[in-house]
């Protein structure tokens, strides 16, 4: 038999892209910055709509605050991906329940039915930061925030996402009056609450890279969801 | 009867994607999603380390320091309220004990998600053994439930380092369980990355013989102590009595406004007259 010596003699070692894992990554972080306030009879819920992959913009609108048949709001950040699923699984179970029977799902309960949902991924977790806003049984706003694999909280307010940093401690200052001498504490008017949202967002899309191009305000209360969209800046 | 309580777990459970296993109606539980491939274990672990959260990708909520013992009174339980997902605080109003039911108390620390999931597990299970035997669970049997429930997972990631305190038949009880299996009935207990520090007032302090309100006053100082020296414990101490009549709670105490009253020596250098305060919301 003859040798064949190799057509391209290549050097000792080629060098090759290594990753850090072999194979498969389901996640991607595509920012954006998502935020609630509760007040007495209301939830102001407003997220920006920036898509990004890394230093790309993906899309400049595409909302991650979702209506539900139910009167409650899911605002979302992390995978914008899982969190398109996660809500078509809390829409058709909300749907299925409200046929079974013959009511609409309350916030509370959805509440606690998406932590079980998350949970149920746990071993392979929606890469989703969600805060459910509605109103609850005695019509007092009612949010609640989670981690991806469903820790809940009810809260009276809560900022997630690329800028959370940078809007969590400015809500505390100004929604709980955190380190304010005197501060009487209780909850915001509807008209404050919705400022220090639109002020929150003005102020992250300065400083946060993946915040910006638009913002969805929504103000759930008794008579239903209303939903604003308001220009933030594009750059 | 037994039929009722076993038709009430079906339903309850198919409604919410928990499965009763045919074959044997004792090993229920609920059925996971996992991740296509030969190992979902090991792909879990790459983004989520609920032990460590060091680089993963998905940060999830830690509990941090809780404490319980028993005393000549019953068994009284402690814990602060932070949470943190990496370097950022994610809550300082978390809720680490977990009311199972009436008389029985779980605590909160690792992944916040596994313990209140699996407790609000095992509070099912402790109701359907009293619809099925007519009578409340003891804390040995509730505890080693919760053990098991967990037991099965080893292995695939989960976190949880709970106490299970209550009152049953013989008195006040305590349990520590974790993820790893393990599961030690003692007279105290902390768990946590403050739980060092909270040994150390608890230790030098802690007697069986005590009052109620000294025993409260060492688990609220050992909290105290934990939250100033662990930078991953903070936020609020929150206290639980468990006695013969179940368990009751305390107001809950800031550990800012603590500080002062535990260090009195400490002088605001500032112009600031008074301690900064937290206007509790409504």
């Amino acid at each position: 038999m003859m040798d064949f010596a190799p057509m391209h003699s290549a050097p000792a070692e080629v060098p090759v892209e290594h990753h850090s894992h072999g194979g498969w990554d389901p996640y991607v972080d595509n920012g954006g910055t998502s935020l609630a306030i509760a007040g007495k009879d209301f939830v102001i819920v407003a997220s920006d709509a920036r898509q990004s992959d890394g230093y790309s913009i993906n899309s400049r609108y595409d909302p991650k605050a979702f209506t539900l048949s139910n009167q409650t709001v899911l605002a979302t950040t992390g995978y914008a991906a899982d969190a398109k699923r996660l809500v078509e699984v809390l829409e058709q179970n909300a749907q299925t329940y409200f046929h079974k029977h013959e009511k609409q799902m309350s916030a509370p309960a959805m509440a606690q039915m998406l932590s079980n949902t998350l949970y149920y991924k746990r071993f392979f977790p929606y890469y989703v930061f969600p805060i459910l806003c509605g109103l609850d049984k005695e019509g007092k706003g009612a949010v609640f925030a989670y981690d991806p694999v469903g820790n809940m909280e009810r809260v009276v307010y809560q900022a997630y996402g690329s800028a959370s940093a940078l809007v969590q401690p400015f809500l505390d200052n100004q929604v709980a009056g955190a380190n304010q001498r005197g501060h009487e504490g209780g909850l915001l008017d509807r008209e404050t609450a919705r400022k220090i949202a639109i002020d929150a967002f003005t102020g992250a899309t300065e400083r946060d890279i993946y915040t910006g191009d638009w913002l969805d305000i929504f103000v759930i209360d008794q008579t239903g969801i209303h939903r604003e969209k308001r220009e933030l800046k594009h750059d | 009867m037994n039929r009722l309580a076993e038709q009430l777990a079906a339903n309850d459970m198919s409604e919410f994607g928990l499965h009763n296993n045919n074959d044997s109606a004792a090993i229920a539980g609920p059925s996971f999603q996992l991740a296509a491939g030969s190992n979902p274990a090991a792909f879990a672990h790459h983004f989520i380390d609920a032990k460590s959260e060091k680089d993963s990708l998905i940060k999830i909520a830690h509990g941090t320091t809780t404490l319980a013992f028993k005393f000549k009174d019953g068994v009284i339980v402690a814990t602060d309220s932070r949470a943190t997902a990496g370097n950022v605080i994610a809550s300082q109003t978390v809720k680490k004990v977990i009311e199972i039911n009436p008389y029985l108390l779980g605590t909160m620390a690792g992944g916040a998600a596994d313990c209140s999931f699996w407790e609000r597990v095992l509070g099912m299970e402790c109701r359907l053994y009293e619809l099925r035997n007519k009578k409340r669970i003891s804390v040995a049997a509730a505890s080693k439930m919760l053990a098991n429930l967990v037991y099965r997972y080893k292995g695939m990631g989960l976190s949880m380092g709970t106490m299970v305190a209550g009152w049953d038949e013989k008195g006040p009880g305590l349990y520590y369980v974790d993820s790893e299996g393990q599961r030690i009935a003692n007279d105290l207990f902390s768990v946590g990355s403050g739980s060092t520090y909270a040994y150390g007032i608890l230790d030098s302090h802690y007697r069986y013989d005590m009052e109620v309100e000294e025993a409260l006053d060492v688990a609220r100082r050992a909290i105290y102590h934990a939250t100033h020296r662990d930078a991953y414990s903070g936020g609020i101490v929150r206290m639980y009595w468990v006695r013969e009549t179940g368990w009751e709670a305390f107001p809950l105490e800031d550990v800012g406004q603590l500080y002062y009253r535990y260090h009195p020596e400490i002088q605001l250098t500032n112009s600031a007259e008074s301690p900064l305060t937290v206007a509790p919301l409504a």
